[in-house]
């Protein structure tokens, strides 16, 4: 069983050092402006080269759209 | 006509909800930006009976914002904030009202909203709203927030949903992007209001 974590409910394979930004390229999230959640909490948009993923966290990632 | 001096609070807010109506009275709500999402949230806030409402906002009434904001004709030129004030101020006399004519920022969204029991996200840039979620939680870490995300066009009302994640709440599609040249479109930006009212009313009623 490959080690694994939960991408927005969806399981994906995980690896050691596995970076959110990682994460993002694989989901294919281009979206300019996102709001990352890892285990309820929240990654600055600085961040998300350097923060490791844990195994079997949960991501959230949320698409913030203009328009108001 | 009427004025304030002839309504009596006991006749304006009868019949309201005995158990919530308490709550809402006693309650902040902050609303960040006060376009089409803020001017809307507003008037139905402040229609529902929630004690007090603090707006911040730095534009200016324009006449490309009719199609949607809660603003009339006889307003453009106003701070929105100033004709926002008036016009709720003409639903509901007993509102108390924070108007901040302003730009909302990093450094100043922990002292103008600190009073705030809620915070309403209502800006149009997708970057002010990832300022507004980064700096409320970083402050207030358990207050709610409700954002707004996907918005634009017509048609899919079933679409808008609301999701959850800890203290912060997404209402919209979450997909539908501004087309260029375009302005959002008053049903789905009044739905998407509407849907963050109605989740603000129903975060404060859940206290009781």
């Amino acid at each position: 069983m490959p080690k694994q974590i939960t991408i927005n409910g969806h399981k994906q394979d995980w690896w050691e050092g596995m970076t959110v930004r990682d994460a993002l390229k694989i989901m294919n999230y281009t979206f300019p402006m996102l709001v990352v959640k890892i285990d309820n909490e929240l990654i600055s948009r600085d961040k998300y080269d350097e923060t490791t993923i844990p195994e079997g966290a949960e991501l959230k990632v949320i698409h913030l759209i203009s328009g108001g | 006509m009427k004025s304030r001096s002839d309504i009596k609070p006991s006749d304006y807010f009868c019949e309201r909800d005995p158990l919530a109506f308490p709550l809402w009275q006693k309650a902040v709500i902050g609303i960040a930006g006060a376009g089409g999402l803020g001017s809307n949230a507003a008037m139905l806030l402040a229609r529902s009976g929630i004690g007090k409402l603090i707006i911040a906002d730095f534009d200016h009434v324009s006449i490309s914002n009719l199609n949607r904001q809660f603003f009339n004709l006889d307003q453009i030129g106003l701070p929105k904030t100033k004709a926002l004030e008036i016009n709720l101020t003409r639903i509901n006399p007993f509102i108390a009202l924070e108007m901040h004519q302003k730009r909302v920022t990093r450094n100043n969204i922990p002292t103008l909203f600190k009073e705030a029991d809620l915070m309403i996200e209502a800006f149009d840039k997708d970057s002010e709203k990832l300022i507004l979620i980064e700096t409320w939680q970083q402050h207030f870490p358990k207050k709610a927030l409700i954002i707004a995300s996907g918005l634009a066009g017509y048609g899919r009302s079933e679409d808008i949903k609301i999701q959850q994640e800890g203290s912060l709440y997404i209402v919209g599609d979450q997909c539908s992007a501004l087309t260029p040249g375009i302005a959002p479109i008053a049903p789905r930006v009044m739905i998407v209001a509407a849907m963050q009212a109605n989740l603000a009313l129903q975060i404060i009623a859940s206290k009781h």
